[in-house]
């Protein structure tokens, strides 16, 4: 077998048996990871396949948690159905800007800022929508169930780990085949030098669009997962633009457009954080504002030292092939 | 029993004890372990950080009064929802016996869910949102109003200062701060406000504005030309600035600026940047009893451990994170044992009258939430926040109209 | 609604807009010569007013005067971060410089709030709370003063590009950078200067805006993305058209908040960014690259 996919197996291993030696606050966090793993892989079709930085990627998961939520608070439908209609949602949400951008030719910074646009505006729009709870926050009802009940999907803290693995297992898979499939290619054409690929004959738009509605559909489902695991949504929280900038560091910090990077990026930053935080507890250093402070400095020297991230580089040492 | 038996039970017994959540078995716990999880940075860092110096005060404070000892084991959250819940879930894993804090709603919330999973206790100082006690928890408690008794509190305390200055207000404009806290007052007040004939104004616009905006000339433009005879505010402190600078700006000086229950104006940043413009705004909050004992000693140990500020200024969060660790502090003396379940059935039978917080004794109904919480009638008197209403607490009386209102 | 309203509303729209095109106009220098999406812009604006206040502090120095000191350390401080930090980053893909000034915003709010505390600063002048009165009209002299400042500064930079060596040199940059360096400019001097010149332009805006807004450490991020609106509304690297861009904004802020709901204000100002960045990417004033 190839090194990497023993690697790979290997970790996959530990962490469906990690329940089994982690406390509560170690399962918590580790949840937490896996969540921003997932999305940031979501995220990563649209920027480290297709090419194009969205900043607004908190719009796909807050309109598919609050569809979701909706459709459970006010109907009292459970989360399966509610899985549909986000990604419904977002699909067609994903389609508009799209179409939007890439009719016009928008692309790098504009585009960027076009995504932002849309979340702000998103943001304000649903804070005066009293349907769905406006500003005060839609609060979704709690059941606290030992045993799982995937269908409503209320139930132990385990329940939801091994949800969201399962999650970034199934996006990885994906990305994986996507990788190897056409589209793989077709995409990674279009990232390194969009005209030579239209010179080529592929339809660029087609598959431009089917990323964006592809990463928008994929993003829905942390979406739903987050309204079922927090259980109360506030627009200035979900779409916040400080909420699309923490999905994009895991895959920025890991390694853009490679498949572990995003897993990587959001293990090393989730962690550092909380190292961060009890180291400073240990030496007294509880001053407000100093963690961040590390945070932000130990994030400039990976963007400055590393440029195309974690990932390739500790590929390399472990004398991987690259490419995943 | 022959020797090989009781080498094997004794073998068995320690092993379940190793096992055991609690280790070893202990006789009596000899301190709480307090958890305090409040935002000390981020964009609620300074209240945070006003609520963390009740917290402070109290294991001296208690030790005098309970004669317990109380240790606190401080956690930020950086005014973020995701690191609430891990900030949580660390405590409890470090051994706190009881979770206090943590001023704001989504916060409270994620917090909840995980105190309510791991059955330790949590006692919120501070949280309006009533949704929060209506999930069925049973180890969540909160001494605090929700929006719902803010509201009615301070309408019922409106009334109350027109019949103490003997004005009758026709006309109210209601300006509002789009947030959490303004949307759950404006329900309550469009509920309540019809009911209450004895009110004698009439709301005749209602002004909502972005809790973020830096720039309120537009909104303030408005309510001046809507002529109301005073304004009825529920506000942030930053907007509660911005929006007296501007009326001073457009020359607009109604009767008085009344706000039903809202934070802001009695908060020393108000104070400090508006000087003499500060004085005789209202606020109708849960505050305390200048004239309790309690107050006296917490006062005294405020002074002590910040010299150079003045419990006045903290007195809505300092109290109530201070009353959340007296709650945990009684309970645990009552039961006399830190382990988690016991405190929390311990704190469902509450019965402190000895407080320092308006209103009736602490006890908590069957949802884990405290009723007959007080509000006092605040004016800005002298540069300080002053209670001048219920008689009973008052320090001062009432000043209304201000002496600035200039009849449109 | 009285004409008296809605006028003392466009007024006061047209000032504000102003003086947040003053803002604008460090970003529009920047981005339209260096081409770097600066996301600490509303940082370095928070920082220029903590300056202002801690002068005032201790100088009582009149922010408008404190200007001129405050700018040209800004000054060297935009040049010392282009040529050392951002200059390798100019040719790398967007979402890494994105990502290196998310990492620097960050270090700038927390290190001014471990520095300055959570609290609010400002300065207390004595004209700060008073109006001129013109006519029915109530003009907020802080604004006033704002908005001279705006157009003084957009004034005397459009006067730099247009008739100075170095403007003209910078101008080339812009236009084409590869001819640029043909012709033998040095190019990274240049963008540091430009650099420069945009944090100056920065000071200034913070120093009037100081005298409008109390200043808390994370105030940074909503005046990046105003800046950012105005900037592509009134045109890549067009002085008049950031001014003209702020102007725009404010005033239509103002009246969406006036006939609408103030609190949906800011849905207005991104509705209108994605119009001009589906129909006119170029902005107003901008040219087509």
């Amino acid at each position: 077998m190839r090194r990497e996919t023993v690697l790979l197996l290997g970790l996959l291993l530990v962490l469906l048996a990690f329940p089994a030696f982690a406390g509560p606050y170690a399962l918590a966090v580790a949840t937490l990871i896996l969540y921003f793993a997932y999305t940031g892989q979501a995220w990563n079709i649209l920027m480290g396949f297709a090419g194009h930085l969205s900043l607004g990627h908190a719009l796909y998961v807050g309109v598919g948690a609050y569809a979701a939520g909706a459709l459970f608070f006010h109907y009292g439908i459970g989360p399966w159905a509610g899985l549909w209609l986000a990604m419904l949602l977002c699909m067609l949400l994903g389609a508009l800007i799209g179409f939007l951008a890439f009719r016009f030719s928008i692309s790098g910074v504009y585009f960027a800022l076009l995504t932002i646009a849309f979340a702000e505006f998103t943001r304000v729009g649903f804070d005066h929508l009293d349907w769905l709870g406006g500003p005060g926050g839609m609060f979704l009802k709690v059941a606290q169930r030992d045993a799982w009940d995937l269908a409503s999907f209320r139930g132990p803290p385990l329940m939801y780990y091994y949800s969201i693995l399962f999650l970034c297992a199934a996006a990885f898979a994906l990305c994986f085949f996507l990788l190897r499939t056409k589209a793989g290619y077709y995409w990674q054409a279009i990232r390194e030098n969009e005209d030579a690929a239209r010179a080529l004959g592929i339809d660029t738009f087609r598959w431009k669009m089917a990323a964006v509605v592809l990463s928008a559909a994929m993003t829905s489902v942390s979406g739903v997962f987050f309204a079922f695991y927090y259980n109360n949504l506030f627009p200035e929280q979900v779409f916040n633009i400080g909420r699309s900038i923490e999905i994009i560091l895991g895959p920025v910090i890991g390694g853009v457009g490679t498949l572990f990077g995003p897993v990587l990026g959001a293990a090393v930053l989730t962690l550092l954080s909380e190292a961060i935080t009890e180291a400073l507890g240990a030496f007294g250093l509880e001053i407000p504002g100093v963690k961040q402070v590390f945070y932000g400095v130990v994030l400039l020297g990976v963007i400055v030292f590393l440029p195309h991230g974690i990932w390739p580089a500790l590929a390399r040492r472990l004398r991987l092939r690259s490419g995943a | 029993m022959d020797r090989r038996q009781f080498t094997r039970a004794a073998a068995g017994l320690g092993a379940a004890a190793a096992l055991s959540p609690f280790g070893i078995v202990r006789a009596q716990a000899q301190k709480l372990k307090v958890g305090v999880i409040l935002p000390r940075s981020g964009y609620l860092g300074f209240i945070g950080q006003s609520c963390q110096k009740g917290a402070d005060l109290a294991p001296g404070v208690i030790k005098e009064m309970l004669g317990v000892d109380i240790e606190l084991m401080n956690a930020d959250f950086e005014s973020n929802v995701d690191t609430a819940r891990t900030r949580a879930e660390r405590l409890i894993q470090e051994g706190a016996n009881v979770l206090v804090g943590p001023f704001d709603s989504g916060a409270a919330a994620a917090i909840a869910q995980v105190a309510e999973q791991r059955g330790v206790p949590f006692v919120i100082n501070i949280a309006a949102a009533p949704q929060i006690t209506e999930q069925g928890y049973k180890y969540v408690f909160r001494n605090f109003q929700t929006a719902i008794d803010i509201v009615r509190n301070g309408l019922d305390l409106i009334g109350d200062l027109f019949r103490a200055t003997n004005t009758v207000p026709r006309t109210a404009v209601y300006m509002h701060v789009n947030d959490t806290f303004g949307q759950a007052m404006t329900k309550g007040i469009g509920a309540m406000l019809p009911a209450r004939t004895q009110l004698p104004f009439k709301i005749v616009d209602t002004i909502s504005y972005d809790p973020a905006a830096k720039d309120l000339t537009v909104e303030v433009s408005k309510a001046k030309a809507s002529n109301a005879d005073f304004l009825l505010l529920v506000c942030r402190l930053n907007d509660a600035i911005i929006l007296r600078r501007e009326m001073v700006k457009q020359r607009w000086n109604p009767m008085g600026i009344v706000s039903p229950g809202s934070p802001g104006m009695y908060e020393e940043q108000y104070f400090k940047t508006l000087g003499k413009l500060s004085e005789y705004s209202i606020s109708n909050v849960p505050w305390y009893n200048p004239r309790a004992k309690l107050t006296q000693i917490v006062e005294k140990a405020f002074k002590k451990q910040n010299p150079k500020d003045n419990l006045v200024f903290h007195g809505l969060n300092a109290g109530f994170t201070f009353e959340a660790i007296l709650i945990a502090a009684d309970a645990f003396k009552r039961a006399r044992s830190a382990d988690p379940k016991v405190l929390a059935d311990a704190i469902r039978q509450t019965n402190i009258t000895e407080k320092m917080m308006l209103g009736g004794p602490i006890k908590f109904n069957a949802k884990g939430q405290v009723e007959g919480i007080g509000s006092a009638c605040v004016q800005n008197l002298n540069l300080l926040p002053t209670v001048v209403l219920p008689a009973s607490a008052a320090t001062a009386k009432p000043v209304f109209p201000a002496p600035y209102y200039k009849k449109a | 609604m009285s004409f008296d309203l809605v006028a003392n509303v466009v007024v006061a729209g047209v000032l504000t807009g102003l003086v947040y095109g003053l803002m604008a106009l460090g970003l529009s220098v920047i981005f339209g010569v260096v081409r770097v999406v600066n996301f600490a812009h509303g940082e370095m604006m928070t920082i220029a007013m903590y300056a202002a206040t801690v002068l005032f502090a201790a100088l009582k120095l009149d922010p408008f005067l404190s200007m001129l000191p405050i700018a040209a350390a800004f000054f060297i401080f935009g040049y010392a971060l282009q040529a050392s930090l951002i200059n390798p980053f100019i040719t790398r893909p967007e979402h890494s410089q994105f990502m290196l000034l998310v990492a620097i915003a960050i270090i700038l709010t927390n290190v001014m709030l471990m520095v300055f505390g959570p609290d609010a600063r400002n300065v207390q002048v004595d004209y700060q709370l008073d109006s001129f009165e013109i006519g029915r009209i109530l003009v907020d002299k802080a604004r006033l003063y704002g908005a001279g400042a705006a157009v003084a500064a957009a004034a005397a930079l459009f006067a730099f590009f247009k008739w100075t060596l170095t403007g003209k040199a910078i101008r080339a940059c812009a236009d084409n950078y590869l001819g640029a360096r043909v012709v033998g400019l040095n190019v990274k001097r240049l963008y540091a200067l430009t650099f420069g010149l945009g944090a100056a332009c920065v000071a200034i805006a913070g120093c009037a805006m100081v005298l409008l807004v109390d200043v808390t450490p994370p105030l940074g991020p909503a005046f990046t993305l105003l800046a950012f609106v105005i900037v592509i509304v009134g045109g890549l690297g067009s002085m008049v058209g950031a001014l003209l861009g702020g102007i725009l904004i404010g005033v239509s802020e103002a009246l969406a908040g006036l006939f609408i709901d103030p609190s949906a204000k800011s849905m207005f100002s991104f509705g209108l960014l994605i119009l001009v960045l589906l129909f006119r990417p170029q902005g107003l004033l901008g040219k087509r690259t």
